[in-house]
């Protein structure tokens, strides 16, 4: 064994009710070294980091840190052995300062000098090249500076194994570029670095070596630099998968939606789209783009009937035979009254989309139930439909009548995008269409949404990944704070230039 | 150094008991769960009687039969008490399935009954009787819905809590009710007495000989409705999705707050109907005690028959059956009242309980790698 070993895992084991999420695991991470964990959704890998973090205890197994074996109950263990885990979810005060969250939980003595905390604070960020002003309140950060926080947090409590869980899903590829910069600092410090994470790009940028998990059991190890990215997703998936994403060139353009100066406020009153004006065609996909949270969302609710769209704002809808309605006002029914096939697969699966307690058969009619005057439910075509789905999709349940939120999060998506699809859109609005499922389920969202597209569908697509969203788009609209910034090629935009739009307003003129 | 490894270690202290929830449960063992935990129930009752009073828990038990079921009146009390409860419990279940916490069932009962026994008193012997049995049920009926639309309106339109709501709202009613029976009440006695008792105007009439039976069958007869209603129908579809997720249902095109003014209507309907069969068949009366608390005891009813109607009429069969049976051995044994709802409480606690263990499971300390399910 090494002398740089930080932490060893025998046989881990951890079981949720009948689901194996870790199946006897043993791994080694090595100080002044980035360790990358890499693995579907489902795969076990946040499970795996919890356990060490004191979050979960496992159900069998030995971990070992710095050479002796250790039992680690709570996080506060985890600490006292120098392992610290920055969640996916950050867990911060939002009024206090970024000194004061850092200094919160620490035990000793009850008094403390802040500018002493103050000093330290800034002497790590120098140490590594962080960008944090320890006197600015959480709520007036980005999520990028969030995140430092967080890290900076567990440095400060002494941390020399550090967790990452998914750091850059959050994150612009400037912001990504940063984070690593400060991850290799640290590795030259001599830390442990752990990444959770299911891109591949990242694990062969950064880490030196990456270990793949599939289905709750280790697979093996790699040394990046033998790796690529085939020998990878082989690991990671278990079969031999294509990762070309087909795009054709739209044929039969028309104009289906015609977006004219839309604004929307937010449940809490603050305006989340900013006088957005765009055109939809069909035998198109138009990607947007942005960081979560700037107005996605809110606009494809708006064009869906579910917003409150301001005054002077309009949807001009044009059906196949030229003819023209105005959508803005107009409501979800009233939508679907008017014979207006206008598929929308929300964020929200389970929130929104479906019916968590309701099985396939009665979720397929949540939006057709209506149908017809009887007052009682005629279940005999959602019935067909949602053996049709199951059959064409591989949709994976033990019955058409299990609860949906029974199912795993590709089939719970492929119910969606299944509804959605056999409701013959014209419109079809996708948001994080591939949120949560693993790669070659991903793959398969793609080429329906192409095939869509084909059939002279006009696709509306939201992604998180911009390497997807510059492969499957045929033009790309970013938003930037609710503001349109730029609707550009997809064919010829680089990624660079849509994440720096992500971030900073540029003037229409210099727009694409 | 592989057998360091095989052997138990000192070192790592695995909490003694921890929760672990099921993830899903055939409804055959959940059943299963519910039944010895009933009789774990009854076995804690026969502990209980036998260490305070040393009588033979088995002639306890026997004289609770007894007095449920022992003779065809007795049986026909039991079953009255079924059809009150359960009526207002099949009110509470479609305004429950929509997350409606519609706490007021036991104003909403009043209610009901105080338009009854208004029409009773006012216009006793006026009309005939088939004419003033339609017109008190629908008033009744029609008197309950509107005061379960006030806190549904104000739900819908400005998100008040509806718990807190519908719970003051009962207050008003029994106010209302003190009033009234003192407007009317000609002897000072605090009490309006038996209606009508003469001319049995705005009586339901007894069927097969049974004062009770009409009351019996109505219920019955709202009970199969209202499972086809919840299951079936176009508007118990919206409630169900209305109630599992708003959001799901602006995005299917459903009016939430139209969703919440018709369901609450037709609860408190259901419930003034509650108080229309126990002024008219029951107790030909009216006062404070009218609703008596059923209509808290009816949420209780609600939720452990998980707002099914069938399951509801099996819940609403023990409890009946628990507070007869518990009457009859106060007065056999010479019990207190008390004595006898503490069997019952304890009956209750261990019904919650089996849904506890539906939901959970312990796992306690053992050899590593071996679970012991409880």
């Amino acid at each position: 064994m090494d002398d740089r070993s930080a932490v060893r895992m025998e046989n881990v084991t951890k079981r949720f009710g009948s689901v194996v999420a870790n199946d006897h695991v043993s791994m080694n991470i090595n100080y002044g070294e980035i360790l990358s964990i890499l693995g579907e959704n489902g795969s076990g890998k946040t499970t795996l980091m919890n356990m060490l973090a004191g979050i979960y205890y496992p159900d069998e197994g030995y971990f070992y840190v710095n050479g002796s074996e250790v039992t680690i109950k709570s996080p506060h263990d985890a600490f006292n052995l120098g392992i610290g885990m920055i969640h996916q979810h950050f867990k911060l005060i939002d009024v206090f300062t970024a000194a004061e969250n850092i200094i919160l939980g620490i035990e000793g003595s009850r008094t403390y000098d802040l500018k002493e905390v103050n000093r330290r604070v800034r002497e790590i960020a120098d140490q590594y090249g962080f960008d944090i002003d320890p006197e600015q309140k959480v709520y007036e950060m980005s999520v990028a500076q969030k995140q430092t926080l967080e890290i900076v947090k567990i440095l400060y409590r002494g941390a020399n194994i550090l967790i990452l869980d998914e750091p850059t899903a959050v994150l612009t590829p400037q912001e990504t570029e940063k984070l690593f910069k400060v991850l290799r600092a640290m590795r030259s410090d001599g830390k442990a670095i752990v990444l959770i994470t299911h891109k591949l790009n990242e694990v062969l940028e950064l880490s030196d070596r990456v270990t793949i998990l599939r289905k709750g059991q280790y697979i093996t190890t790699i040394p990046t630099p033998v790796a690529t990215e085939q020998i990878l997703t082989e690991a990671m998936v278990g079969e031999k998968v294509t990762l070309d994403i087909d795009r054709p060139l739209p044929v039969n353009r028309e104009k289906r939606l015609e977006i004219r100066n839309l604004t929307v406020y937010n449940e809490e009153r603050v305006k989340a789209l900013d006088d957005v004006s765009f055109d939809v065609f069909s035998g198109e996909i138009l990607g947007i783009a942005g960081i979560s949270g700037c107005g996605q969302k809110e606009l494809l609710e708006a064009i869906a009937g579910l917003q409150h769209i301001e005054e002077g704002g309009s949807v001009m809808y044009t059906d196949p035979d030229g003819n023209e309605k105005e959508l803005a006002g107009v409501s979800v029914r009233d939508i679907r009254n008017l014979g207006i096939h206008l598929s929308f697969v929300p964020e929200d699966r389970l929130g929104m989309g479906l019916v968590a307690s309701m099985g396939m058969t009665e979720n397929m009619m949540l939006k057709e139930y209506d149908r017809g005057r009887s007052p009682f439910l005629d279940r005999t075509s959602s019935l067909k439909t949602a053996g049709e789905i199951q059959k064409e999709l591989d949709v994976i349940t033990p019955s058409l009548d299990t609860p949906v939120r029974k199912l795993s999060g590709g089939n719970v998506q492929k119910v969606l995008v299944g509804r959605e699809i056999a409701a013959a859109p014209t419109i079809l609005m996708t948001a994080y269409a591939v949120r949560g499922l693993d790669i070659s389920k991903s793959y398969t969202i793609y080429n329906l949404l192409t095939e869509q597209k084909k059939k002279g569908v006009a696709v509306i697509y939201v992604g998180e990944d911009l390497d997807v969203l510059l492969a499957l788009a045929d033009r790309i609209l970013v938003l930037c704070g609710g503001k349109q910034n730029g609707i550009l090629d997809a064919r010829t935009v680089t990624k660079e230039e849509v994440g720096r739009r992500m971030t900073n307003l540029v003037s229409e003129e210099a727009a694409a | 150094m592989r057998n360091k490894y095989d052997k138990p270690h000192d070192s790592v202290k695995e909490p003694l008991i921890h929760l672990v929830r099921r993830v899903d449960i055939p409804a055959s063992k959940a059943w299963m769960i519910r039944i010895i935990c009933v009789l774990l129930g009854m076995l804690v009752c026969a502990l209980f009687i036998m260490s305070i009073t040393s009588l033979n828990p088995v002639s306890v038990y026997a004289s609770m039969f007894s007095g449920a079921f022992g003779t065809p009146r007795r049986i026909w009390q039991t079953l009255k008490d079924m059809a009150i409860l359960l009526c207002i419990g099949i009110g509470l279940a479609p305004a429950f399935k929509l997350r409606f916490w519609n706490v007021g069932a036991e104003g909403q009962v009043l209610i009901g009954g105080l338009v009854c026994a208004a029409w009773m008193i006012t216009m006793g012997g006026k009309l005939p009787n088939a004419l003033m049995l339609v017109l008190m049920a629908v008033t009744a009926m029609l008197a309950s819905a509107l005061w379960g639309l006030i806190p549904a309106y104000f739900k819908s339109k400005y998100r008040t809590n509806e718990t807190l709501f519908t719970l003051m709202m009962n207050y008003v009613a029994l106010q209302l009710v003190e009033f009234f029976v003192d407007v009317w009440d000609k002897k000072q006695s605090h009490s309006v007495g038996i209606i009508n008792g003469d001319t049995q105007s705005g009586w339901m009439p007894s069927l097969f000989g049974q004062q009770f039976a009409p009351a019996v069958l109505i219920v019955g007869a709202l009970t199969i409705g209202m499972y086809f209603y919840l299951k079936n129908s176009k508007q118990g579809f919206e409630i169900t999705v209305a109630g599992e997720s708003e959001n799901t249902a602006r995005y299917a095109g459903i009016s939430v707050s139209k969703v919440i003014l018709r369901t609450m209507a037709i609860s408190a309907a259901i419930c003034g109907l509650a108080g229309f069969l126990e002024v008219s068949c029951v107790s030909h009366t009216i006062s404070s005690l009218t609703a008596g608390g059923r209509g808290f005891t009816a949420i209780i009813v609600a939720w452990l028959g998980k707002f099914n109607p069938i399951a509801m009429t099996l819940i609403t069969a023990i409890l009946s059956f628990l507070s007869r049976g518990a009457n009859q051995i106060a007065s056999d044994f010479n019990f207190n009242t008390y004595a006898s709802s503490i069997l019952t409480g304890i009956i209750l606690f261990f019904i919650l309980a089996s849904e506890f263990f539906i939901n959970y499971r312990l796992v306690f300390r053992s050899k590593k790698g071996k679970e012991r399910a409880e």
